[in-house]
């Protein structure tokens, strides 16, 4: 990071005299989002990672006789329908959405950079990605995980895969329109001329080049991927229904609304928070990372 | 007219490939489709039976010709749960849907573009900052979330709308109206909010050309100058609606759930649990067929916005 902090040569030397320490903290106040974003996030992941200790109950305990109660001190935001402790599950559901933001952007990621670069460099593969990659992007996106969803028995990962395959053409088209250009440059056509065999070119050269911009897609995928789990599991086609997931604690609150409104609330909260630190991220990191874009969106 | 031809055959191969997606469906699952579909109480008799009843023993290059040669001639299969013909049931469904993303769609235009050139021409301002703020949180929010507040303030708690369901339009409009008013702005949060977006950023980077320098310059007031802008930020923003589609027909889906509406969204939700393939099939296709079609107008109707584009 303190790298990209620097000031290249022949600005003024002022900063030069700043320390590395007083650069970073100038770096991080000058990207509020960013900051905001990941604190959100950490305290998301945090509780979800301690949530077999911050639990108070177990998440998946029954208990007939402590039906829809509002909160209490006994149950912080109260009972489901089946006397769930709604603030348990609420924690150990933080867990499936953080699994799902992860393995979808991550997933999505190498899928479509292997696509994309394969499209920005091989002339026959072009047209036949791209054309797959047009139809799908027809689709909406939750359709076509929906439809996924239905011929896949309901699973953490199967979930995972359908989330994925739907985002992958917007990655696909990211890196191929970045290869496209890098592959005009000098340095690529040097490497070519001296007779660097293509793998090695796109491992080496171009590779580097597409990882900023990627992140920032990236990140986006991942706060797509916790939403459209949540409505998944939401449309009762996600994870299977025992696992408390958010979207699955939501489908569960639906007939519910005007006697225990807070078993549709808490979950609600916890997701939009979650999403809303995951874009906040994405904001920051691109102003951060892509000064061009900065005064843009 | 060159341009028109080829942005019209363009949309070949996509519904083309649009097809093979839905038709593959079916036989991207682990195992016997008619397995699948048959169920868990089925014998050996009965699976065989079906098996080749949907065509299923062919090879499948044939199967996806007998099969997109009834698509084009307008037969979308029966349904495996109801046993109806598929377009029959989308009839039944299509109205509501319809309803729902088309008055979103007016409802999300009529209110984005104005907020979007206000938020660029007070940039920087506190309005800006506000309309932003809105706009990240209306992408952040779930969809259900906001549609169960809405249930619970508008119609729980005031009770000024009906909490859920569907009236035909053949009741009368305002029947109808009063049933749509809470799914259309739910859905039409998020619409807004991309639709914002995108005014706010290509407005803004108009507003710093040189024409409007001058325009500003010769006394013209705000209101002009304003059309001036958003005449040369139609473009993106036009591009944004279209494929803004998407989301919104993903989000009618979840709305319908919420609202307890029986439109497509519905039908392919039920259709999933049964595992009836023709129904999610024709859905997946009508919906990116509208997908490719509105685009495609969008596309073709550049021209109005921009005269100096000749094909």
């Amino acid at each position: 990071m303190s790298d990209s902090t620097t000031p290249p040569a022949g600005l003024p030397t002022a900063h030069q005299a700043l320390s590395v320490k007083a650069l970073r903290w100038r770096w991080i106040r000058k990207h509020p989002t960013l900051l905001l974003g990941l604190i959100l996030l950490l305290l998301v992941a945090a509780l979800s990672i301690a949530a077999p200790w911050l639990a108070t109950h177990d998440p998946l305990a029954i208990n007939p006789l402590q039906r829809l109660k509002p909160p209490s001190s006994q149950h912080y935001f109260g009972t489901d329908a089946l006397g769930r402790d709604v603030y348990s599950r609420v924690i150990w559901g933080g867990r499936v959405s953080l699994v799902v933001a992860i393995c979808v952007a991550v997933l999505a990621s190498l899928l479509g950079v292997v696509l994309g670069l394969l499209a920005g460099f091989v002339r026959w593969a072009d047209a036949v990605i791209m054309r797959i990659m047009d139809g799908m992007m027809a689709i909406p996106d939750i359709l076509l995980a929906i439809a996924l969803m239905a011929v896949i028995r309901a699973s953490l990962t199967t979930v995972i895969i359908a989330i994925t395959i739907p985002q992958i053409p917007r990655v696909v088209r990211l890196v191929r329109s970045l290869a496209l250009t890098l592959r005009e440059q000098l340095f690529v056509e040097a490497a070519h001329a001296i007779g660097t065999r293509l793998p090695v070119i796109l491992w080496r050269h171009v590779l580097p080049n597409t990882i900023t911009p990627l992140i920032v897609q990236a990140t986006f995928i991942a706060a797509t991927a916790v939403l459209t789990e949540a409505v998944l599991s939401f449309l009762g086609v996600g994870v299977p229904a025992q696992v408390p997931s958010w979207g699955n604690m939501m489908a569960d609150g639906r007939n519910f609304v005007a006697v225990a409104f807070y078993t549709i609330l808490y979950p609600g909260i916890l997701l939009a928070v979650t999403v809303l630190a995951i874009n906040l991220m994405g904001d920051g990191l691109r102003d951060a990372l892509d000064p061009r874009l900065a005064n843009r969106l | 007219m060159g341009y028109v031809v080829r942005r019209l055959l363009s949309v070949v191969p996509v519904m083309l490939v649009v097809a093979v997606i839905a038709f593959l469906l079916i036989h991207l699952s682990p195992g016997d489709p008619a397995a699948l579909i048959a169920g868990d109480f089925a014998t050996a008799d009965d699976i065989a039976r079906l098996h080749t009843a949907l065509g299923l023993d062919e090879p499948l290059w044939r199967q996806f010709g007998l099969w997109a040669g009834k698509l084009l001639q307008g037969d979308l299969g029966t349904s495996i749960f109801t046993h109806v013909p598929v377009t029959q049931l989308l009839a039944q469904r299509v109205q509501p849907t319809l309803s729902i993303a088309l008055l979103t769609m007016s409802l999300s235009i009529l209110i984005a573009i104005p907020l979007g050139v206000l938020a660029a021409y007070r940039a920087g301002t506190w309005i800006d900052r506000l309309v932003m703020v809105f706009a990240v949180l209306a992408f952040s929010v779930p969809v259900f979330l906001v549609g169960y507040l809405l249930i619970y303030g508008f119609a729980v708690k005031l009770q000024w709308l009906p909490v859920q369901g569907y009236t035909d339009l053949s009741h009368g409009v305002w029947p109808w109206l009063r049933n749509l008013i809470l799914p259309c702005v739910n859905l039409a949060l998020v619409y807004i909010a991309l639709i914002t977006r995108m005014t706010r950023a290509t407005v803004l980077e108009v507003l710093h050309e040189d024409y409007i320098r001058t325009a500003r310059a010769k006394g013209l007031s705000v209101l002009p100058v304003l059309e001036h802008a958003l005449r040369n930020a139609a473009i993106p923003i036009a591009t944004t609606v279209g494929v803004g589609i998407a989301l919104l027909i993903g989000g009618v889906v979840v709305t319908e759930t919420v609202f307890a509406i029986p439109g497509l969204g519905r039908l392919v939700i039920d259709a999933v649990e049964h595992h009836d393939y023709p129904v999610i099939q024709s859905v997946l296709l009508i919906s990116a067929a509208a997908y490719v079609l509105i685009n495609l107008l969008i596309d073709l109707s550049y021209r109005l916005f921009d005269t100096r584009i000749r094909y």
